[in-house]
């Protein structure tokens, strides 16, 4: 236990002495919901279905997860390339251990991130619903699990960088884009609404949206059980891969 | 303390390891020299539970790798070729993770590592970033790290790569006053012939993946009528330069030398 702690810690400290780049990691949520939520604003309002601002700020702090949590499984491919893995992989821990303490601090900081992007989007003019905030919460840190175990997985599979780019355009950017971030579920073409419905992060972003604003295409308990359901699947993937990796 | 008998590695069609038997005695310092991609760093990995040996026998203290990683890996410390601490954490938090991971109770941790950190000479930058320090520093915090869990067997692979006379000659220092000290077998991999020369009691030489001679370095220079280490390892191994393929981990670390400055 002690080594998955010591291992959380790590990620956990790294996050926090990286400022600057925190804060440039706010800057792709704040662009979206300031440039989409005021210049889609007025469409809309005029379609009937109120605030843009209010829709797609639970988006954006999903986007602020999926990236986060997906980033720190990158960060495995780095520790890999330049060493410190090898360090952990020739203590005396199973390696399951290992993957939980860098997973669960992928979660963790792919959480905070999340709240930081929260904060800013009410600086920003969002107001969310303050009843609901610890459900809102639960949404935040199942969606980081699930991508934070997609991302272990992504890091013990990936050889090189080019390989990060071909995940970003094919498999983070469809996941965002497909996830009703942008955009409501309700009267979708079929193929589009099937493919939203395949996106654990559509769940995510539902459930938080139901949190923070009241408005939302699937029940809670729906949501709840999705990303519970996809999380183990993605954890028990990451912990497969890891276990696979070779140096 | 080390047995190996017939180690084979095979990587497709390529036999990076054929046929490898050797033994390396408690308390020892053994050098294990060849040319680039002779199969010492292969060796060093089946040794250390990170590759599994296509097929032969190995032990490390009695205990096979394969069947009891955990316990073999509690046995020895190891100083990779690369440089595998974490430059995002302080010199002191690197080897208190490393403390924590092998279960190292807390009041001889923190005993060790002010020992260890003193006797580098990293006492006083223990605070600083890893990424601050020069090549120098830390392949010293690394060999502090590999000694700090008290382990049996020590392995050293190219540790003074790139490094100047003053630190290799200093690093060696520690090294032998501590495999006097702690009884520590030391298994080490290097280019510098006059190194092995110095710090090994016995010296096996490598050439594609099988072992040319073993003795001392005497013995060496007697076997092949040589006056010096390096005619010596010359005679036995050609003058062939050996060029490996890059790989992609090649390829990054270029590409991140290319982006640092």
């Amino acid at each position: 236990m002690t080594a998955i702690y010591i291992l959380w810690l790590r990620e956990v400290k790294r996050y926090l002495r990286s400022r600057p780049q925190i804060i440039a990691s706010l800057a792709q949520p704040l662009l979206y919901l300031l440039v989409l939520g005021f210049g889609l604003g007025p469409v809309f309002q005029q379609s009937g279905q109120g605030s843009y601002l209010q829709f797609i700020a639970p988006g954006v702090i999903g986007m602020g997860i999926l990236f986060t949590s997906i980033f720190s499984g990158i960060g495995l491919l780095w520790d890999r390339q330049f060493g410190f893995l090898k360090e952990t992989l020739v203590a005396p821990v199973p390696r399951i251990q290992i993957m939980a303490g860098r997973t669960l601090g992928g979660a963790t900081i792919a959480m905070i991130q999340g709240m930081l992007v929260l904060l800013v989007c009410v600086i920003a003019g969002f107001r969310p619903q303050l009843a609901l905030i610890p459900l809102a919460l639960l949404f935040m840190m199942l969606t980081a699990i699930v991508f934070a175990g997609l991302g272990t997985a992504i890091g013990s599979s990936l050889k090189d960088m080019q390989g990060f780019q071909f995940i970003m355009n094919f498999l983070v950017m469809p996941i965002f884009f497909l996830s009703g971030a942008l955009f409501p579920l309700a009267n979708l073409p079929a193929v589009l609404a099937a493919a939203t419905r395949l996106d654990p992060l559509t769940y995510g972003i539902d459930g938080l949206r139901g949190a923070l604003i009241g408005t939302s295409q699937f029940a809670p308990a729906t949501d709840v059980a999705v990303l519970a359901v996809v999380a183990s699947g993605f954890l028990a993937l990451g912990a497969w891969s890891f276990s696979k990796i070779q140096i | 303390m080390i047995h190996v008998e017939n180690l084979v590695k095979t990587y497709g069609e390529v036999k990076a390891v054929d046929g490898v038997s050797f033994d390396v005695k408690a308390g020892e310092v053994f050098a294990f020299l060849g040319p680039n991609g002779a199969g010492k760093t292969t060796t060093i990995q089946m040794l250390t539970t990170l590759v599994r040996p296509t097929s032969g026998r190995m032990t490390l203290d009695g205990l096979d790798p394969g069947a009891r990683p955990l316990d073999v890996r509690r046995r020895f410390g190891i100083v990779f070729q690369d440089p595998s601490l974490d430059g995002e954490l302080t010199a002191y938090e690197n080897l208190e993770l490393h403390g924590v991971l092998y279960h190292v109770p807390r009041k001889v941790r923190v005993e060790r590592i002010e020992m260890l950190m003193k006797l580098f000479e990293l006492w006083d930058r223990r605070d600083s970033f890893v990424k601050t320090f020069s090549g120098g520093m830390k392949r010293r915090l690394e060999i502090a790290r590999g000694f700090l869990h008290t382990p049996k067997i020590l392995f050293l692979d190219e540790p003074t790569l790139g490094l100047d006379p003053q630190s290799r000659n200093q690093l060696w220092t520690h090294v032998r006053s501590l495999n006097e000290s702690e009884h520590v077998t030391v298994f080490l991999t290097t280019h510098y012939m006059d190194e092995a020369e110095r710090v090994a009691q016995r010296i096996a030489i490598i050439d594609h993946g099988r072992i040319v001679a073993q003795g001392t370095a005497d013995e060496l220079k007697q076997q092949t009528g040589t006056d010096s280490l390096e005619a010596a390892f010359l005679a036995l191994t050609g003058s062939t330069i050996r060029d490996e393929r890059a790989d992609a981990a090649d390829q990054m670390r270029q590409m991140v030398k290319m982006w640092r400055r």
